[in-house]
């Protein structure tokens, strides 16, 4: 990734299966999800719909159900599944180490 | 010319499996190329590591998995130093030294110190009694604890620790399994087969703990038993350590080569230093570390190539488990996580306790999960080494190897051609020709009066789709198709079909109801997930069921969300009554959160609107210390008890309604309700507290007390129906609370107390709880027996620390680099 900063956001088991935690970076309020499976994705914390916290919703599968009105987006890429449409902003995560990495892109203010 | 070069000087330090494949793989390349010196820690030569376990268990001994006898080093010409430990080596001179303090020189140096099992840092780890599971000296310490009768605690429910497990029980001896994730081999396992091998540990015996994380080991000259960190204390004469394992670099990192988790490699199998190699579990490759003896022999003979000076690359291994306890198939490769670029096959078939999950990715096998019947697993992982496509066998691949070049059908087709004496129903035994001839002969028209003459799809729910099939094929046109309504799309059963498997299965955890009723995902929906937590919640109130990612985010964090993602927070006022203290502390605790908006609910209580979550437990905190508890506001629960004054003062009142209000309260307050509840006592037929419109309502009459139900006042208004009438205040209470019990076992998730009686018929409810004095009692005692478990503060738990990860943020290291 280009013009990235990554960021050391702790292990994979400081976040519930089937759950989330959320971050602020840069003002902005980032969730991580771990799946049953283990895998971890990040989202902006706000559903396309109405701004919904993301990171309360019930994880199902690569899925979160946003809890204000039942969205249901894709962990990988943030998008609206099923009739709806839009997108919540999706961020790199990697394993290294056993450390979780998050790659946030560099905001003009943090990048001057 | 005929020169014979010296033979360079090849030290291994190890004399485990990795280090005997690699010897074998470079003789059988270069023999006589080098002289060869193994320093091995223990006084044996190179044995079978991975059979340990049934030498444990006594099925083998230690001769039967010896790997190189005494004639193979000596027809090789290796030097094997038994018993000799390496305590440092000198890279500049070129030599190791001994514990002894014997130096030997080396021209080439391997490392094959495989791992060590980590032992957690707990208190006791030290105590006689405690072992771990690696060697052959942990095996003949286990055997004689097992010989001495007693029970064995065994921490860590992976691979080693379920072997270590099955062996000592097979031994006689009593077994608890303390594992501290919620299913067993949890990463070579999806949740669905880690509750078939548990089921299967289970009943062999052997006592499974998860979820249990260990605080102590216990005993004064001797472990007497393992403490839990919920203060569970289980006796054991015998403790054994299978956490996991760690590469073995003490030695690699005292002599100053790349250690990172373990010894760094490049592909050639080559360290920092390049006289030095590394071979087995030691060795950090690409990143990764191996705990499986197919990539140690991979790398082993990649090693061995390089050392003959034919040159190889180690590219890394995927890896497959098996788990070695007989009578128990498992088997795990690659990666079998989802993705929306991944689509997955399940076969389930809850009769023979087989589950089958192949994970696709573009046409190629990435991961495999077999259970209770591997036979394919090596096909599977042939498929997934060679990332062969398998677009063409797709509808039939799950079958295995055998089913493969057939021509694939639609499901009706495929049911259509099947031979009269198929089975369709296997629990029942029932063909299709059985079935095929009832709906003829009898003019079956649907799946309930199939169920009910053949028995056929009665018992797991299983065959539903392909006895609904048998009866499109039948009757034609005339078959209306099924007009039930499923669950959701995960599961071609009803919600009163799951309750019923429930029950009669015994099934208590979401992958139990998924494995045993045939789940078509593997891990639900964002709709069926709540439900059947809540039927398991309900139906085992004794057991620690709930799964609170299971839940909807109000009920997880005890509080309702808010359209900015805020929280609004109501205490408990029993009956709608509060006292001046309370007030005050309302007041103060609204004053130093800042709460921006305090505001009486429909419910007779006061709504804190604009919490954070991160303040959450502070407002609890105080809240508690007032005397308060959660309102359950959010709760697919008992909310609230509606009262009027009564006749304490109001001139019209009967009866005590405030006092029976609160009574109610104090009796229901806690339980987990199909969807929410709410109550209302009216102190005089004039209704002030609008009993009328409630789920459960008593007005009070001069005589005693008219008991309704079924009101509703919401998208749907709707007064109640009167159920019947009682005398005494103890008779309001039981009567309503075996009306609630039986709404609560027999409603449908998220179906309101009105809709329930609708379908079950106002009748039936009558005659059970009016007319039925023994159903009635049993209702109660059964809402009784549940109210112990679910009467526990949900604030008070979480103020005292429980989930705390709800409640804060992920800490974040700033920016680590600019790629």
């Amino acid at each position: 990734m280009t013009d990235a900063h990554w960021y050391d956001i702790g292990t994979a088991d400081d976040v519930p299966r089937r759950g989330a935690r959320t971050l602020r970076i840069d003002g902005r309020e980032i969730a991580v999800f771990r799946t049953a499976d283990d895998h971890v994705f990040a989202l902006e914390n706000r559903c396309p719909h109405k701004g919904g916290p993301l990171s309360e919703g019930i994880v199902h599968g690569r899925k979160v159900a946003c809890p204000l009105h039942n969205w249901v987006i894709d962990l990988e890429d943030g998008e609206a599944t099923g009739a709806d449409h839009g997108c919540a902003e999706a961020f790199a995560v990697k394993i290294e180490a056993g450390r979780l990495r998050l790659a946030v892109p560099r905001t003009r203010a943090a990048a001057e | 010319m005929n020169i014979v070069p010296t033979p360079e000087k090849l030290v291994v330090i190890g004399n485990g499996m990795a280090a005997g494949r690699t010897l074998e793989e470079l003789f059988a390349r270069a023999p006589g190329r080098y002289a060869v010196t193994v320093f091995g820690a223990e006084p044996r030569v190179n044995y079978n590591r991975i059979m340990l376990s049934p030498v444990l268990s006594g099925e083998k001994a230690y001769e039967d998995i010896i790997i190189h006898d005494d004639a193979w080093y000596a027809a090789n010409g290796v030097r094997l130093e038994r018993g000799a430990t390496i305590v440092a080596i000198d890279r500049a001179a070129r030599t190791v030294t001994a514990a002894s303090g014997k130096v030997t020189p080396y021209d080439t140096l391997i490392l094959a110190t495989g791992s060590e099992p980590f032992v957690i840092p707990v208190p006791g780890k030290d105590l006689p009694g405690v072992v771990t599971f690696r060697d052959l000296d942990d095996v003949e310490k286990m055997q004689a604890a097992a010989d001495a009768g007693g029970h064995a605690v065994v921490i860590g429910g992976g691979l080693l620790g379920l072997e270590a497990a099955a062996g000592l029980q097979m031994k006689g001896m009593g077994v608890t399994v303390v594992h501290l994730m919620p299913t067993l081999m949890e990463r070579q396992l999806d949740p669905s087969a880690g509750y078939l091998l548990r089921r299967a540990i289970e009943v062999r015996g052997i006592e499974v703990v998860t979820q249990a994380n260990t605080k102590a080991i216990l005993g004064e000259t001797h472990v007497t038993g393992v403490e839990l960190a919920d203060g569970r204390i289980i006796a054991a004469t015998l403790v054994v350590m299978a956490v996991g394992i760690r590469p073995a670099t003490a030695l690699a990192r005292a002599a100053g080569l790349a250690v990172e988790r373990g010894v760094v490699v490049d592909d050639a199998m080559r360290t920092s230093d390049p006289s030095v190699y590394a071979v087995g579990e030691c060795v950090q490759h690409r990143g990764a570390c191996y705990g499986l003896v197919a990539p140690l022999y991979e790398m082993g003979k990649v090693l061995a190539a390089n050392l003959a000076g034919d040159g190889a690359a180690y590219t890394g291994s995927v890896t497959a488990t098996k788990l070695k306890v007989t009578g128990i198939d498992l088997f795990s490769a690659g990666d079998f996580s989802e993705g929306d670029d991944r689509d997955e096959i399940v076969l389930r078939d809850p009769a023979r306790g087989v589950y089958k999950r192949l994970v696709l990715k573009d046409d190629r096998i990435v991961g495999a999960v077999l259970y209770g019947e591997t036979g394919d697993g090596s096909w599977f992982f042939d498929l997934l080494k060679k990332e062969t496509d398998v677009a063409a066998m797709r509808d039939t691949l799950i079958f295995g190897q055998a089913y493969q070049g057939g021509s694939p059908l639609d499901p009706t087709a495929a049911v259509a051609a099947l031979p009269d004496d198929a089975e369709i129903c296997g629990c029942n035994g029932i063909s299709k020709g059985t079935i095929v001839g009832a709906i003829t002969a009898q003019r079956l028209t649907s799946l309930e009066e199939v169920r009910a003459v053949t028995k056929a799809s009665a018992s797991c729910g299983q065959c539903t789709g392909k006895v609904e099939q048998l009866l499109a094929v039948t009757l034609g046109d005339a078959f209306a198709g099924p007009a039930r309504k499923t669950m959701c799309k995960c599961t071609d059963l009803t919600h009163g079909e799951v309750r019923d498997f429930i029950r009669a299965k015994a099934l208590k955890s979401i992958p139990a109801v998924m494995q045993e009723l045939g789940w078509k995902t593997s891990c639900g929906c964002a709709s069926c997930r709540p439900a059947l937590n809540y039927y398991l919640v309900c139906e085992w109130p004794e057991d620690e069921v709930d799964d609170s990612q299971s839940r909807f985010i109000n009920e997880r964090v005890h509080a309702n969300i808010q359209k900015d993602g805020t929280f609004s927070v109501v205490p408990r006022m029993w009956g709608g009554l509060t006292t001046p203290a309370e007030l005050k502390a309302i007041a103060e605790i609204a004053e130093r959160w800042q709460v921006p908006t305090v505001k009486m609910t429909g419910g007779q209580r006061i709504d804190l609107l604009g919490i954070a979550k991160e303040n959450l437990p502070g407002v609890w905190k105080d809240l508690n210390d007032a005397g308060m508890i959660s309102g359950a506001a959010y709760a697919k629960g008992l909310r609230t008890v509606k009262t009027c004054v009564g006749k304490e003062w109001c001139r019209f009142g009967t009866q005590d309604s405030m006092g029976l209000g609160i009574k109610l309260e104090k009796l229901m307050w806690g339980s987990w309700t199909p969807a929410k509840v709410k109550l209302g006592v009216s102190g005089c037929p004039r209704n002030c507290s609008e009993s009328t419109i409630k789920d459960i309502g008593v007005i009070c009459v001069d005589s005693g007390f008219d008991l309704h139900i079924a009101g509703a006042a919401g998208l749907h208004v709707r007064a109640t129906d009167l159920l019947g009438h009682v005398e005494t205040e103890a008779e309001v209470l039981e009567y309503c609370a075996a009306v609630l019990q039986m709404y609560r076992e027999d409603g449908f998730y998220l179906e309101r107390i009105y809709k329930w009686s609708a379908r079950v018929g106002l009748d039936t409810i009558r005659r059970t709880i009016m007319a039925d004095a023994a159903a009635r009692a049993a209702l109660f005692d059964r809402f009784l027996t549940s109210q112990k478990a679910a009467q526990v503060d949900p604030w008070g738990e979480r103020v005292a620390g429980h989930e705390a990860h709800e409640f804060s943020n992920l800490t974040v290291v700033p920016a680590l680099a600019a790629e």
